[in-house]
């Protein structure tokens, strides 16, 4: 009786979750794929016809808006790499009982709307701000001087925005190296730039892949950042694919161009993961 | 070369123990300095929203510095549709947190407790709903939503923040479980207790922090969530909805007051979890 219990009862707990998820994550991405192949209009109606050339059309309609956002991610990831590990690296080896103040430090972004976040450092770098303008005053800056705009402004926000994803799987894998293996570096006459880069580093390398993967995805796939605080000549391909669904009503292209960036980063994810090997990704990502 | 290989003599390593000190100082010096940047840089914005919510600014352009003020603390609700959308996303997050609590705490307690069929491609489906872009999830919905002919607005956002909250009550929830030490249940059950007993006597409490923990985390992406609600919402307006639609015609001071209380509430919720979690670490 117990025994036939224990069968059940795992599916029974997970039933109503395991549902909900499958109705409102993988169903909906089929209903996705379905609209892009469907003709129509919001007035008339949409009616599958298998119009693919919906994706011919996009693709070669916003190439720009696709490269352009995957190597405004690519630049963001890299700098994130560059600002967060050593971040990271003190907290998880000096951090001592200090580490989840430091830790809830780097996270407090996350208590402020994601908006509300952005507007803020469009009010900051504004040419009026308090940035610029001391700047300006002081004759460090030309009168044409810009951030917002600009390329740099629009990164600079993704970096900012999605810097606790990188820093949080750096630290984790850190933190999991045993003292022990880097004393016996030490020991066996290692100097701290080769216990780093023989030891510490490549023990850390598979939070920096976890870190990759949930600030790549995330920023080059964003429009909050390049609509605040850019302009049309660093449109992102979300920014394209939000105003197609939502203010043009054109449901076939948007969902064909989500398509094509979800295969794109799909492909890209896989591709790493592949080459750096995906149990260390996995893990690490699942914690 | 060969005189780097020998052993060094008492002298050196003399010397490398005084020096070493001085190297420690230097390096994670450095490093100290440059996460309190990091750490600075990232509380910036943060600063500058909560500090223009005391600018005495004349209306509702709150772009410059003008004076200091405590005057829109008390006239926080003097635009109708903002403080609508205020209400919409905390009874949206209410309603969003414990159903997601809910159905997370059973993928969570099953996962960490039972080995069964299918528990694989239930950890890769619940991986893909953290790990999908927003912007996808949100087109994903939207388009399931018109081709269903469903009408978008509260009930659609609430469904579709449980759907991406859920795994993370999850996880948190199956941590504690994978932890918990079963000889206590297996105590309670030499005691004469029932399984039923066992569960909400013994089990239940052990992990109801991780599912508190869980819930508040589920409650904190939803009142947040800015962009798959902005494709499942229809009409509706949530409070980052608001802000959006304002950056246009300019964002009132009340909009950063709302902003510093959400923030002053997280804070003091999570410095309430950490110290209950830490004092009860020294306990055990």
């Amino acid at each position: 009786m117990n025994r036939v219990k224990n069968k059940i009862a795992p599916y029974l707990l997970v039933l109503p979750g395991a549902v909900w998820l499958l109705i409102f994550f993988a169903v909906p991405m089929v209903a996705m794929l379905s609209l892009s192949l469907q003709e129509g209009d919001i007035v008339h109606g949409y009616r599958f016809t298998g119009h693919w050339q919906t994706y011919t059309e996009a693709i070669s309609n916003y190439d720009t808006q696709i490269i352009r956002s995957l190597i405004y991610g690519a630049i963001a990831t890299l700098v994130l790499i560059v600002l967060a590990f050593p971040v990271a690296y003190w907290i998880a080896f000096y951090g001592g009982r200090r580490k989840p103040t430091y830790l809830f430090l780097v996270l407090l972004p996350f208590f402020v709307s994601f908006v509300l976040r952005t507007i803020s450092w469009r009010q900051i770098l504004t040419d009026e701000g308090p940035l610029l303008s001391p700047l300006r005053d002081m004759g460090l800056i030309g009168q044409s001087f810009h951030i917002l705009g600009t390329p740099t402004a629009v990164i600079l926000g993704l970096v900012y925005n999605f810097l606790p994803f990188m820093v949080l799987p750096i630290y984790v894998a850190l933190e999991r190296i045993d003292p022990r293996v880097v004393e016996a570096a030490r020991d066996l006459y290692a100097n701290p730039a080769t216990t780093f880069r023989k030891v510490i580093f490549p023990l850390a390398l598979p939070g920096v892949f976890a870190g990759v993967l949930m600030t790549f995805v995330p920023a080059s796939s964003d429009y909050v950042n390049s609509e605040v605080l850019g302009s049309s000549d660093t449109t992102m391909i979300g920014q394209v694919i939000q105003a197609q669904f939502l203010e043009n009503s054109d449901y076939p292209t948007a969902s064909a161009l989500s398509f094509v960036l979800m295969l794109v980063l799909l492909i890209g994810v896989f591709t790493y993961a592949r080459i750096l090997g995906t149990e260390d990704v996995m893990k690490v990502a699942a914690r | 070369m060969t005189t780097t290989m020998q052993r060094p003599s008492p002298e050196t390593v003399e010397q490398a123990a005084k020096i070493k000190p001085r190297r420690r100082i230097t390096g994670p010096g450095l490093l100290h300095t440059w996460t309190w940047l990091i750490i600075a840089w990232l509380v910036l914005p943060i600063v500058v929203m909560i500090a223009f919510g005391f600018n005495d600014t004349p209306g509702r352009y709150n772009q410059t510095w003008v004076g200091f003020t405590f005057k829109w603390y008390g006239r926080l609700f003097e635009y109708p549709d903002l403080t609508n959308a205020l209400i919409t996303s905390i009874v949206i997050a209410i309603v969003a947190s414990l159903l997601s609590g809910a159905l997370g705490t059973g993928i969570g307690y099953a996962l960490g407790r039972y080995r069964f069929r299918g528990s694989g491609s239930l950890n890769l489906i619940m991986f893909a709903t953290m790990s999908s872009p927003e912007l996808i999830m949100g087109a994903s919905l939207l388009s399931l939503f018109v081709s269903a002919g469903a009408g978008l607005g509260p009930v659609t956002i609430t469904i579709a923040h449980v759907m991406f909250s859920i795994s993370f009550v999850a996880v948190v929830v199956r941590a504690r479980v994978m932890t918990l030490d079963r000889s206590i249940e297996e105590a309670a059950a030499d005691l004469g207790a029932g399984p039923w007993t066992t569960f909400w006597k013994v089990t239940f409490p052990i992990i109801l922090p991780a599912i508190f923990s869980g819930v508040l985390l589920a409650f904190a992406l939803s009142i947040d969530d800015f962009i798959v609600t902005a494709f499942t919402a229809g009409t509706t307006k949530t409070f980052p909805l608001w802000i959006w639609g304002a950056t246009r015609v300019g964002i009132p001071p009340q909009v950063n007051v709302m902003g510093t209380l959400i923030f002053a509430v997280g804070v003091f919720f999570a410095l309430v979890a950490n110290i209950r979690s830490s004092s009860k670490s020294k306990r055990d």
